[in-house]
């Protein structure tokens, strides 16, 4: 496994909630991954947040580790969840919530 | 360089055949559409699968050329 896709596979499971991102929570340098970073901070979950922008291998990466080309990509218990629309859809029926009960993510302090 | 809305239609019409497909586009940009799919290849897959099975239909231009596409997804009503 290629040292890029052991760095991710390392970076989605050491953290049950994991969020790459375009810029970080407080400056979000795009209009969707802000959108997912709202919707879990009403979630209330505790979220690890990685910034794409900073690091290129790892952006290019993502694409081919997820088989999915854009960013935000937010991943729960190491498995892609979707990107902003998935995420949004999940939210607005429940399913997010539901999806964090089932995996026991804890609550932001 | 930016893909036009014909095109956009062209491309999924042509990897979903039965698809009825509306497109929005949200900026007049050539950059942000809304895609409405419904086609009987998404029946029983995950949104993520169905998701990946458009962007695929788009031969890699999402996340280059494309930098936004709002996608809405679905098997008919059976």
């Amino acid at each position: 496994m290629s040292d890029i896709n052991q760095t991710i596979r390392t970076q989605v499971t050491s953290d049950p909630v994991v969020l790459y991102m375009k810029g970080t929570p407080v400056f979000p340098m795009c209009g969707f991954s802000a959108a997912v970073v709202q919707i879990l901070s009403q979630t209330g979950v505790k979220f690890q947040t990685y910034n794409v922008l900073d690091d290129a291998e790892l952006r290019q990466g993502l694409k081919e580790f997820s088989n999915w080309p854009t960013f935000p990509q937010l991943y729960v218990d190491g498995e892609l969840v979707g990107g902003c629309d998935i995420v949004r859809e999940m939210y607005q029926s429940g399913e997010l919530a539901q999806l964090f009960e089932e995996k026991a993510v804890a609550k932001a302090s | 360089m930016p893909v036009a809305k014909d095109d956009l239609e062209r491309m999924l019409k042509e990897s979903f055949p039965d698809a009825t497909v509306r497109i929005d586009d949200l900026a007049g940009d050539g950059d942000h559409y809304r895609a409405v799919i419904v086609s009987e290849a998404f029946r029983g897959k995950s949104r993520i699968q169905q998701h990946q099975m458009v962007y695929a239909a788009l031969g890699g231009r999402m996340g280059g050329e494309l930098h936004a596409l709002a996608l809405s997804t679905s098997a008919p009503a059976s």
